[in-house]
């Protein structure tokens, strides 16, 4: 912000009267996570003791998705944003700005990059760069109906009932090229058509509210700050392909997303946008939730139709697929929470709007979840194509505390890593599965020099193995081979045999696997030994972790080319394990004395001393 | 198929009716969901649910009770049971801890706050304090990725998590429920 420009936003400030002002806090988990509520109270306390309550309304929105700001809040009409509170700041974010008209400088946010204080949230790169279609009301406004209506909500609905036959709501969605947002891509007006296509009286829709890909949290963030746009797309999509009945698939671990769209059908039933006769029209549908109860294989859309009808989520066999025999036998469509936002505005504006945006063979916007070791964590919505670069550095503000950038994981246990070659990669689609990895859900954890891709590769497989559902063979008992042989790997007792049989393994899995947990799931051990087969050769080989993780082979050593034998080491060495070398006037430590405390290489004057553990430091860089 | 399930069933009706006796008066708050349920399709996984909700975890003469109820086989409840992580067999602690495991909490370093439970608490995943005080679990990935390390204590979600906030809350909690008591 220039000089010119705070002058004239103090001035603005300072002219504004107190009951014109209203403050939007983010009220998103991760905020609630820092204990945003606890500000927010602190907020309406204030505003209590100065009788300013009823003047000024404080109200909680959906995650604004710039986690890193949390928790924060915006005052209009100004739009100032002050991040990072904690209830100390509530006296004077009331008493100075709100009544005083004075701006609080330093709760503005400050730029990584340009180092500039920002005091809107258009102004920050962080949004400035992302195209929000999605997420447009998410942070915008308080998840009740009436917020919704007064965005044009349910607008796409009411034309669909009156002006469009169903076969006409199919080929809009069509012609938009819209893909399912859940991880397989299949053209969403494809699916729906092959559902209206497949006689029964009975049809069924079901949005996918599992994701369960650990490190997304897109389809959350949309549950809980627009419940009914997700709403307003499941009708739109059972009018499309003459369902009756719904169900919303939620997991267990978000209770919030659960209640809010139960408030949210509860409030479209009383508007007559869901139950009999829906505005008056032929058409009747209704909904219902189901929560899961943690089984990540539930995701997977035929073990998702076994624990609608309240069994074991077991995945089976594909032929027949959901739209010819889903639940109950019935033929079923399933979408993605994310899929289903982007109908209302599909409908509403029409699929030349909506094609516009994306590349050739993926159309619109995704919504990344950006985590990991990235600056700016949180929700960023990008339209298709665009470059990991641009998202890592220009929206997240690049890798913090100096690291450098490694690795990228896309599509959770069931993707693969990118690595800096593909910096400059537009990630859609086809690009991303041209080099092994998928888009996914849209989890997108970065991470820095810090990790080991070997031990990256055994936390999938452990993953994988661990939600294995255990039907099939190959899955169950394969993925556990390869978990084995990567712990051999990683303890030191690795041969170069075992590449070999990793890959022997991992195809085999990925071919003779039922359901697409167990085809997926070598993915991202086939991944990183592509892109750091150099990393898992030093493990092998060299018996040397690089990143300093796996600590069987992170073990201190001394650089005898920088030792000067000066003996400092060998003095504070707690368990006398560093020795002097006969006639070479160099120090050297015996692995089998040395207890890894480190102290050698902290106290060492010329930076002689290698290796060791670098302990992560649980911190919230 | 339905024979199968009849016959099997059979073997194992008489020894629910026993244990049915023994658990008499003690699940009554539970018969009244077991009553709003029963006899419609689907519902297990719900029932258990709103058991463990009722009671913290799903000891076996309640699977038994349910499975009698329902006239569900029991093998069926057992399968549904251990195939949901979050269905728990095994009490807790009167402070539960839940340390997420997902990747972006791994990769900002999730491994050490669960070293701190082993060596400061002697408290593995799964396991339970000898004073039954603490318990702790995983979970795969709480959704609030953005604020990484995330840890779940007594229902409670808490982001950016470094050793040293997780002292403090452990003495808030520890007392919060010294004045409880
Ligand atoms: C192991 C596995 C897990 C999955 N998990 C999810 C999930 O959590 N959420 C989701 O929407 N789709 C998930 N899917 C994809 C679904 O099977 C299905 O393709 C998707 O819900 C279809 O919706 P879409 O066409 O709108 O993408 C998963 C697939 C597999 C194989
Ligand atoms: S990975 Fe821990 S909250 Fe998602």
């Amino acid at each position: 912000m220039t000089s010119r420009l705070r002058d004239e936003l103090k001035e603005k400030v300072a002219q504004t009267k107190p009951e014109e002002r209203h403050i939007l806090l983010c009220g998103g988990v991760p905020c609630r996570s820092l204990r945003c509520l606890e500000v927010k109270e602190a907020v309406s306390d204030e505003l209590h003791k100065h009788n300013f309550e009823e003047k000024v309304k404080v109200l909680e929105t959906g995650c604004i998705g710039n986690c890193k700001l949390g928790p924060s809040l915006i005052i209009f009409p100004e739009g100032v944003v002050y991040r990072r509170l904690k209830t100390e700041n509530a006296r004077e974010i009331i008493e100075e700005h709100v009544l005083g008209g004075r701006l609080l400088e330093h709760l503005l946010h400050r730029d990584s990059i340009s180092d500039e204080l920002q005091h809107r949230r258009e102004d920050m790169p962080f949004f400035q760069r992302q195209r929000r279609l999605v997420l447009k009301n998410c942070g915008m406004i308080s998840p009740g109906i009436n917020s919704y209506l007064s965005n044009q909500g349910y607008a796409a609905l009411a034309k669909a009932l009156t002006e469009l036959t169903p076969e006409e709501v199919i080929a809009e969605v069509s012609r938009s090229g819209l893909r399912g947002r859940g991880g397989g891509g299949f053209p969403t007006g494809r699916k729906w058509q092959a559902a209206r296509d497949t006689p029964g009286a009975e049809k069924y829709v079901i949005c996918n509210g599992d994701e369960g890909d650990p490190g997304a949290f897109m389809d959350r963030s949309i549950m809980e700050g627009d419940p009914h746009s997700v709403l307003e797309g499941l009708i739109l999509a059972a009018y499309a392909v003459g369902a009756g009945q719904g169900y919303i698939y939620v997991r267990a671990e978000y209770p919030l997303a659960v209640q809010r769209l139960e408030r949210a059908i509860g409030e479209a039933r009383k508007s007559h946008f869901l139950g009999d006769n829906i505005l008056e029209q032929e058409f009747s549908f209704d909904l219902e939730i189901r929560v899961g109860a943690g089984a990540f294989v539930c995701g997977e859309e035929t073990a998702l139709i076994t624990s609608v009808e309240g069994s074991r989520g077991d995945p089976n066999p594909r032929p027949p697929f959901p739209v010819q025999k889903g639940v109950w036998g019935c033929p079923t469509v399933i979408n993605n929470v994310e899929t289903l936002a982007n109908i209302p505005a599909i409908v509403l504006n029409g699929a030349a709007w909506f094609a516009e945006t994306g590349t050739e063979k993926s159309k619109g916007t995704k919504v990344f979840a950006l985590a990991g070791k990235v600056r700016h964590t949180g929700l960023v919505e990008v339209p298709m194509g665009t470059t990991l670069r641009e998202i890592i550095f220009d929206i997240g503000g690049g890798i913090p505390a100096g690291k450098k950038f490694k690795a990228a994981q896309t599509g959770g246990p069931s993707g693969g890593c990118l690595t800096e070659e593909h910096l400059d990669l537009p990630l859609d689609y086809d690009s991303l599965k041209a080099v092994g990895s998928i888009i996914g859900s849209g989890g997108l954890i970065i991470m820095d020099e810090d990790s080991c891709m070997v031990d990256v590769a055994r936390y999938f497989c452990d993953f994988n193995r661990q939600e294995s559902c255990g039907k099939c063979t190959p899955c169950r008992i394969g993925n556990k081979r390869m978990l084995e042989i990567l712990e051999k790997i990683i303890s030191g007792q690795g041969e170069e045999k075992d590449l070999q049989r990793l890959e022997d393994l991992a195809l085999l899995i990925k071919n003779a696997s039922l359901c697409g947990l167990g085809r997926s799931a070598p993915n991202p051990v086939l991944s990183t030994m592509r892109h750091f087969r150099d990393e898992y050769l030093a493990h092998i080989k060299d018996k040397h972790c690089p990143a300093g993780v796996c600590p069987e082979l992170s073990r201190y050593y001394i650089d005898a080319k920088e030792c000067r034998a000066c003996g400092l080491c060998a003095r504070i060495c707690p368990v006398e394990a560093i020795y002097e070398v006969e006639n070479e006037r160099v120090y050297r430590i015996d692995p089998e004395k040395c207890v890894d405390c480190g102290q050698c290489q902290e106290e060492c004057p010329f930076e002689a001393i290698e290796g060791g553990r670098k302990r992560k430091k649980v911190a919230g860089v | 198929m339905g024979n199968v399930r009849r016959r099997f069933y059979f073997f194992m009706k008489k020894p629910a009716a026993q244990l049915k006796e023994k658990a008499k008066g003690k699940y009554d708050k539970l018969d009244t969901v077991l009553e709003k349920y029963k006899g419609r399709g689907g519902v297990l996984v719900k029932v258990l649910q709103e058991a463990q909700e009722m009671y913290g975890h799903l000891p076996r003469e309640l699977l038994i009770h349910v499975a009698y109820e329902l006239d569900v086989p029991l093998s069926e409840v057992y399968s549904v049971v251990s195939f949901y992580s979050l269905f728990r067999t095994k009490t807790t602690g009167r402070i539960h801890l839940e340390v997420c495991s997902g990747t972006a909490c791994y990769v900002k370093g999730m491994e050490d706050l669960l070293e701190y439970f082993r060596e400061n608490l002697s408290l593995r995943p799964g396991g339970i304090t000898d004073d039954e005080k603490y318990s702790l679990t995983t979970s795969n990935c709480m959704g609030v990725c953005s604020s990484a390390p995330v840890i779940k204590i007594g229902g409670e979600l808490h982001g950016e998590m470094t050793l040293e906030k997780l002292q403090q809350l452990l003495k808030e909690h520890e007392n919060d429920k010294q004045t409880q008591r």
